[in-house]
């Protein structure tokens, strides 16, 4: 007989009496199509919410956001023994790599710096995951339902404790642009020292 | 275009079990703070997952090649199939009525509900009313017209959680209907 939490008995169990770590019984996967619909749905609905294109990414960013914050605790858990990473470039390589890869199976395929500001830095992915189904009508062409993802990895640095402002654009497929506050490049470099 | 789909490798595309669970989880949420009551949010819950099923049946009737449902037992598997496909979980189907036209999905262990606790004050909140919308737009589609909602719920301090499923009519011509 495994394990499978039955819930029976008199006292509930609260989620927190759960273990957080992975188990046998949790499947860690789940269909795609279930997902594509889902994010679908919730891309409808804030398409009726808004006003403007504009308005609707932000939204989706924001709901990303939500996601993104408990998606660094379990990561931090079950990933990296609560430790957490301190220098940027570390940080941003767990990003590209750990993250990416829990999220959505693979690395995104590149990690650049940008050549004339030191706070910028571009994370570009070839054919996201969140924009593979959808067709951006013409006339709004500037939409972008990685908005989404952006916001993840918003919340995820945010709450290591590397403020960014993500932005995310067409260019090579979806390219992520992520702005560092000058307290965070600061920081980095006294830590070199 | 006519892919023959193995019955046996039903859908390999996979994706992160947590990613699918806080983004629904983060959904709810934004209709907590956007709605002024659960009775809106649930609505609203309903009312995608209505949508969802409209275009889920067609998936699952591509992936699996099923053929019609004979009676309403037939549904019932179907549904149970479903659940596996696409939330990764097979639940009881049990409590049949009598005219064998009513009975209950039982999910013990609902990966949809991990992480979650509802606060007093939405103790009214379907935090799973999407499924009942996904059902019955599901079947609509096949022109089973049913009745789909909660007779238990774990998050709301039952046992366990529980669906029911009525059949209503069969649907003989199909209508265009006004989407909203």
């Amino acid at each position: 007989m495994d394990t499978t939490p039955i819930f029976s008995g008199k006292t509930r169990s609260s989620f927190l009496d759960k273990s957080i770590e992975k188990t046998k019984t949790r499947s860690d996967q789940i269909s795609l199509s279930a997902f594509a619909f889902l994010f679908s749905e919730i891309i409808q609905y804030c398409e009726n919410r808004v006003q403007l294109t504009s308005e609707m990414q932000s939204k989706l960013a924001e709901i990303g956001y939500n996601v993104g914050q408990r998606i660094v605790d379990l990561m931090l858990i079950r990933e990296k023994n609560f430790r957490r990473e301190i220098r940027l470039i570390n940080m941003l390589i767990f990003v590209r790599s750990k993250v990416w890869t829990m999220l959505f199976g693979k690395e995104a395929d590149k990690l650049e710096q940008a050549n004339d500001d030191k706070n910028t830095y571009y994370i570009i992915e070839r054919e996201s995951i969140v924009n593979k189904f959808i067709s951006v009508p013409k006339d709004k062409k500037n939409i972008n339902c990685a908005a989404f993802v952006g916001g993840i990895i918003e919340a995820i640095l945010n709450e290591c404790n590397f403020p960014a402002k993500i932005s995310v654009h067409w260019h090579e497929g979806t390219t992520y642009m992520i702005k560092f506050r000058d307290s965070v490049i600061e920081r980095d470099k006294l830590l070199e020292k | 275009m006519s892919k023959q789909a193995n019955k046996n490798s039903i859908e390999t595309k996979k994706i992160n079990s947590d990613l699918f669970v806080l983004t629904y989880g983060a959904i709810v949420a934004q209709l907590v703070k956007e709605c002024d009551n659960a009775e809106e949010i649930n609505k609203q819950l309903d009312k995608m997952g209505y949508n969802i099923g409209l275009r889920l049946i067609e998936d699952y009737l591509s992936k699996t090649q099923m053929t019609r449902c004979h009676d309403f037992k037939d549904v019932a598997e179907r549904i149970q199939n479903a659940f596996r496909i696409y939330l990764g979980f097979a639940p009881t189907i049990t409590n049949w009525s009598a005219a064998q036209d009513e009975f209950s999905i039982l999910i013990d262990y609902n990966p949809l509900t991990e992480f979650v606790e509802l606060p007093d004050h939405l103790s009214n909140l379907r935090y799973c009313n999407l499924l009942c919308g996904v059902i019955r737009g599901a079947l609509e589609m096949v022109q089973i017209d049913v009745q789909v909602y909660f007779l238990q719920d774990y998050l709301r301090g039952d046992q366990t959680t529980e669906l029911r499923v009525r059949f209503m009519k069969k649907i003989e011509d199909v209508l265009p209907r006004n989407d909203d």
